[in-house]
């Protein structure tokens, strides 16, 4: 059996709602700034690992290594010129680098920076707020964010914009499904969807008694739901048009994919401005859910006062920073997915694998906490089993079957039409003529030789 | 309430910044009238003309979104399942399983039916 241990706890629930408003103030401004410095050398962290891993210096000419590159970046893109073309949605227009910037901050209000601490002489929790829904409200945030892209491309009138919008925006809430299942084994643990709470349920991981020995459990979920961690983090790729799923941004087919008609002002930047922040959250709900939000690491931990009063906001940081290398690190890794590849690992791979890892963690807690009547779940468990195998058994045999057809009906094509010159109507050259092998031969002849070909033809 | 209150003055702070921006570009940048430029950008040649309101585009993105919704609505269903599992119990677990299945089934069919498929 479990007992749970009393740990260092944070914050709950009900320590929200309290600030005065100009604390709320403070933080929001804190979180605002935060997140537009952590854009700027984002940025400028992304290009100079990126080149460093490809074997060159990067941005090293604007201040001291480059440091200033991306401020000079956005300075010069408030000073290009800013297209409207003539044929666009102008409202749309306008209004979508707004929808798309907005919701990406506000994702970010109910991440949990620390614990209690004292500002200006108020207690106050490091966290702007939080939800009793706290995570529905990220995954709403992100779902506001698709309209943006929409809009962006509908609002355009160009095929590449169109094009683009559209494959972004299925691609963003197809991987919200599984992102969104990926969470649910989190809960199941912690209770609740309160983000300051799930920090605290982490904690303590509890003993494990067996045979007179207590082992202590890890606290973190990342390892207790290793699966759930997997796939959240193959969400997290695609819920952020990330390599290797950046194919919004296919530029060798779509151009700039959804913001093809935003000249490089300030509208673009917007959307840059975006991606960058959805980046930071997704990684902060990733620490939130599974590395113990800003709790401190295993040595450091051993140290008393290392999760009390301002430490913990270093703690954080530094996963933060360790999560947004991972995304350089993949970056600089991995080749892009196909379209088909990418809608295919979303919908036929990772959503019916949480909901099968969803059901085991459930039947497991399940087990525990009912303690006797084992037989009914197992019965259960098998059943799931069973059914699971026959239908693969039926796609399996079927998917087969149509290869096979498909297979048999080529090969019979293909006989059919490997001795005529014109295939079915349509006129192909025969593959071996001279020529292509190098052999340069006589212009007389070949043209006699074609002449005697169409006329042929013609008959 | 209260809970939401700080959010607000987050989106004040965040749509004020934003619409500063992309009110503002039109007027820091030069503007040199160009007839190229104000076309849509399709690599140079000429643009296809686009119907007022919107075009047509792929059916495959609506089944997507349709898709979605039955799945969104599943997670929805999910969540409360999961936050309240503890007090739940196996009565829970058991209905949450035939409520999955049921979704499965619908989710086989659209598979089978090529639905998931894009060529």
């Amino acid at each position: 059996m479990t007992t749970m241990l009393a740990g260092p706890i944070g914050p709950s629930l009900a320590d929200f709602g309290k600030d005065p408003w100009w604390i709320s103030l403070i933080k929001a401004v804190f979180i605002f700034v935060f997140l537009m410095l952590g854009v700027l050398f984002g940025v400028w962290t992304e290009r100079k690992l990126i080149s460093r891993m490809q074997n060159r210096y990067g941005p090293n000419r604007a201040g001291k290594f480059g440091l200033l590159q991306s401020v000079a970046d956005g300075l010069k893109m408030g000073l290009k010129e800013d297209l409207m073309p003539r044929t666009v949605d102008r409202v749309v227009f306008f209004l979508a680098p707004v929808i798309i910037a907005v919701p990406a901050f506000l994702a970010f209000s109910i991440v949990p920076f620390g614990p209690m601490v004292s500002m200006f002489g108020v207690q106050t929790p490091l966290q702007l707020t939080d939800l009793p829904v706290a995570v529905l409200f990220v995954l709403a945030m992100a779902s506001m964010g698709v309209y943006g892209i929409v809009l962006a491309g509908w609002g355009s009138r160009s095929p590449y914009a169109l094009l683009g919008g559209l494959r972004s925006s299925a691609q963003v809430i197809s991987y919200e499904i599984a992102m969104a299942l990926s969470l649910v084994a989190v809960f199941l643990f912690a209770g609740t969807l309160s983000t300051s709470e799930i920090v605290n349920a982490q904690a303590a991981g509890g003993t494990w008694e067996i045979g007179g020995l207590s082992i202590p459990l890890p606290s973190w979920y990342v390892v207790m739901l290793f699966p759930s961690f997997l796939i959240y983090v193959v969400t997290m790729l695609g819920e952020t048009n990330r390599v290797p799923f950046d194919l919004p941004e296919g530029e060798g087919e779509l151009v700039g994919g959804f913001h093809t008609e935003y000249s490089s002002s300030l509208k673009f930047a917007m959307f840059m401005l975006a991606e960058y922040v959805n980046m930071f959250t997704v990684s902060a709900l990733a620490i939130t859910m599974f590395f113990g939000g800003w709790q401190a690491p295993w040595p450091i931990s051993l140290w008393d006062g290392a999760n009390t009063g301002w430490w913990p906001m270093l703690w954080f940081f530094g996963k933060l920073v360790i999560a947004f290398c991972f995304f350089v690190w993949v970056r600089a890794s991995l080749p892009r997915v196909r379209y088909d590849q990418l809608m295919a690992l979303g919908w036929k791979l990772l959503i019916p694998i949480s909901l099968a890892w969803i059901v085991l963690v459930a039947t497991v807690r399940a087990l525990r906490l009912e303690g006797g009547d084992r037989t009914l779940v197992m019965a259960m468990l098998g059943v799931i089993v069973v059914v699971i195998g026959v239908l693969y058994y039926a796609f399996d045999t079927s998917r087969e079957r149509k290869k096979k057809d498909q297979q048999a009906q080529v090969r019979e094509e293909f006989a059919r039409l490997r001795n005529e010159p014109t295939a079915g109507g349509f006129p192909v050259p025969p593959l071996d003529l001279p020529h292509y092998h190098g052999v340069s031969s006589r212009p007389a002849v070949t043209r006699a030789d074609s002449k005697e070909v169409t006329s042929e033809a013609k008959v | 309430m209260e809970l939401y209150v700080p959010i607000l003055i987050l989106a004040v702070l965040a749509a004020g910044f934003a619409i500063f921006s992309v009110g503002i570009a039109p007027f820091t940048g030069p503007a040199r009238w160009n007839r190229a430029k104000l076309d849509a950008y399709e690599c140079g040649i000429e643009p296809t003309p686009q119907p007022v309101g919107g075009g047509r585009f792929p059916l495959k993105y609506m089944i997507t979104a349709m898709l979605f919704i039955v799945f969104d609505i599943e997670i929805i269903f999910l969540y409360p399942w999961a936050v309240a599992f503890d007090q739940l119990g196996l009565f829970g677990l058991v209905e949450m399983v035939l409520f999955i299945v049921t979704v499965l089934v619908a989710y086989a069919y659209v598979w089978r039916r090529r639905g998931l498929d894009w060529d």
